[in-house]
């Protein structure tokens, strides 16, 4: 590195000089490179970005352990039930009919007469189908307005913010009950049409907490020197969004998501229960803890295995969603 | 390359024997709930290849919005462009549609930030982000424009490039950092680099290097840098002309070593007044009373009245003369230039 007093010219370096003679602040000294010196290189390790980083924290989080643990035993549940159960959970008898838990049953019998263990696990798919399904299209809903709105602002901020009010304003589990009535299915419905609306209801009115969450989040993010940055040196609109503030501005949107997941299960099951959200043959926790409402008093086995289950469920998503949320807003801890 | 882009010849002939890029009365205002703030009121500057144009003044007088409206990366609303033309080798900037004007960022006209931490995107590594230039601009594969990264890191000073390529913004330190801004900003060859406070965030040492580097960078390709600063020290070093702006207006603009030695504005005297000196140790320093003026309500006749010297009824009637030419290169809009020139008031 060349002194920085010989560079200029000479008018320059006659002006630098008397600076420097009268020790005026601010004017560089030559030759100090204490910078370059003092920084480690070479032996910092793998680099990592901010993701990565999140994910050291959530490796050693025993709440995120625990809940990832919770959440893939559910996931192979649902996705193979016959690995958990060789009963058949629709083949019932009648005369097992509120049988208690026994050694051959060792959740007991439904008054259907069918296996409560293996209607159990089997009721797995149908809720966390519901509870990603309606996720992933409250994500995709939700975070498409909010960066519309968020990202541009104006007029057409005013209207997604205002439509986003009005979907706000219709209570979720009133609305799905209203939408569900209107449509209700019934037995010969396939299973995953029957799914389908379900999740149609959830969505249709769960959006509006995230769509209000990104929009916030992208504000903030547009307005970061990066974005300016990327402009300044001739990115295009789509590229500052795709490239630059949707990836700044996703963690919280995540977080929320991964919460709301545990609830909208527990929506299901609400709805399942009430008669209107999932309709037998499909099997699902919801169904059979309306099943055992009545005889709660009687066979309590019935209603308490299901609703341990949801319980269990509903509890891994929302300590998934929190140890997520401390490994990427650390501030928030 | 896609059929849009301008094809820039290389080097840097202009048009003409106009400068690489002319700003003439420009004209920017916010439109605020609380009025019309006329950030920047009738700025004209030039500069030429491998000229470096300072632009000095204090927080909030137009020197960043003025840059803003040349890059066209304006916030808008609030903020208008209303009039003046920015001409990049004869093509007036301001009348092109916004597709084709992105064409000229990064490839003709760049600009660098203050805060290079802020920035700089914090998801992806600075490798990739230096690449990201090539790749959109240019093109070119991951592999090449990660190899072409590591050749900019090197070339703007950044030890060990090779094994920092892939590290993330915040793994560098300020001066690091604002090193691969630089890298970032020179990528595409630009002809004009605008930058903007460069250096403010940084401590005093690493002021000095990175300075040094832009002028470096500056003559050897031969680039216009516009150097936004209210930093008096760091622009003595670099900078062949001054413009001295004070409520959105240039109030003085001359050769660095005619603003050093004789100032003719009486606020370009009050802030070299206030550069603090060792040779005054133990005296007060020496501060321009006053704050600038809120741009919504800009007192009449000369704005920087309220806190000039010497001012005199006719500056709280009358606007100041327009940029006065004094000689072949100075120019000053104040009623009293002379008295200041001469010093012989006060």
């Amino acid at each position: 590195m060349s002194d920085p007093t010989s560079t200029g010219t000479p008018d320059q370096q006659e002006i630098r000089q008397e600076f420097m003679r009268a020790g005026a602040q601010n004017i560089a000294l030559p030759g100090v490179t204490a910078e370059e010196s003092a920084l480690p290189v070479g032996d910092v390790g793998k680099p990592r970005s901010l993701w990565q980083d999140a994910w050291e924290d959530l490796r050693r989080n025993p709440l995120f352990i625990i809940g990832t643990i919770l959440v893939l035993v559910l996931v192979v549940m649902a996705a193979f039930p016959q690995l958990f159960t060789s009963v058949d959970p629709r083949s019932c008898s009648l005369s097992n009919s509120r049988q208690p838990p026994s050694s051959e049953a060792w959740f007991g019998y439904d008054l259907q007469g069918c296996d409560v263990y293996a209607r159990t696990i089997y009721g797995a798919r149908a809720s966390i189908l519901v509870g990603i399904f309606t996720t992933a299209a409250v994500m995709v809903i939700g975070g498409l307005i909010g960066i519309v709105s968020g990202f541009f602002g104006g007029w057409t901020d005013s209207i997604a913010s205002r439509i986003t009010d009005i979907f706000l304003a219709l209570p979720l589990l009133l609305g799905s009950i209203l939408l569900l009535t209107a449509f209700p299915s019934t037995a010969e419905t396939p299973e995953l049409v029957v799914i389908g609306k379900v999740v149609f209801a959830l969505a249709i009115l769960g959006w509006t907490q995230l769509a209000r969450i990104m929009r916030s989040s992208v504000i903030q993010v547009k307005n970061q020197d990066y974005v300016q940055a990327a402009r300044a040196l001739g990115a295009s609109s789509n590229r500052v969004i795709t490239r630059h503030v949707l990836p700044n501005s996703l963690a919280p949107v995540i977080v929320v998501a991964m919460i709301s997941l545990g609830a909208y299960i527990g929506a299901e099951a609400t709805l399942s229960f009430l008669g209107i959200g999932l309709q037998p043959p499909v099997i699902s926790w919801g169904i059979a803890i309306n099943d055992a409402a009545t005889y709660v008093r009687t066979s309590p086995h019935m209603l308490f295995f299901p609703a341990l289950f949801l319980s269990v469920t509903v509890f891994a998503f929302i300590m998934l969603g929190d140890a997520v949320r401390d490994a990427l807003d650390p501030k928030l801890r | 390359m896609t059929a849009t882009d301008v094809t820039i010849e290389p080097g840097s002939e202009s048009t003409g024997d106009e400068p690489v890029l002319v700003v003439e009365d420009l004209q920017v205002e916010f439109r605020t709930r609380e009025g019309v703030a006329k950030a920047v009121n009738g700025v004209s500057y030039t500069v030429d290849a491998g000229e470096t144009l300072a632009v000095l003044g204090e927080s909030g007088c137009g020197k960043s919005v003025t840059a803003q409206a040349i890059m066209g990366i304006l916030d808008t609303p609030p903020g208008f462009v209303t009039g003046g033309s920015v001409r990049f080798k004869g093509t007036d900037l301001l009348k092109l549609p916004d597709k084709e004007r992105r064409t000229y960022r990064g490839e003709s006209i760049a600009m660098i930030f203050q805060d290079a931490l802020s920035a700089l995107n914090p998801v992806y590594s600075v490798g990739r982000q230096i690449a990201e230039m090539f790749r959109v601009h240019r093109g070119m594969s991951k592999k090449d424009g990660m190899a072409k990264a590591v050749e900019l890191m090197e070339l703007v000073r950044i030890p060990a490039a090779k094994q920092r390529v892939n590290d993330y913004p915040h793994q560098f330190s300020g001066g690091m950092r604002q090193r691969i801004m630089i890298a970032m900003s020179i990528a595409l060859d630009p002809e004009v680099l605008i930058a903007d406070e460069p250096t403010t965030a940084l401590d005093v040492t690493v002021q000095a290097q990175v300075m040094e580097l832009l002028a470096d960078l500056q003559r050897e390709r031969n680039m216009a840098l516009i150097l936004i600063t209210h930093d008096l020290g760091v622009v003595a070093d670099v900078a062949d002309t001054i413009a001295v702006m004070y409520a959105g207006r240039i109030v003085e603009q001359a050769p660095v070593y005619d603003i050093y030695h004789r100032p003719a504005h009486p606020y370009t005297k009050g802030l070299l007044q206030s550069i603090p000196r060792v040779d005054a140790k133990g005296a007060e320093l020496y501060a321009i009373k006053g704050l600038p003026p809120n741009l919504i309500r800009v007192p009449p006749g000369c704005s920087f009245n309220p806190r000039c010297a010497y001012a005199q009824d006719v500056c709280r009637a009358d606007p100041p003369p327009a940029l006065e030419r004094l000689s072949g290169t100075r120019a000053v809009a104040c009623h009293f230039h002379e008295e200041v020139l001469h010093g012989s008031r006060q």
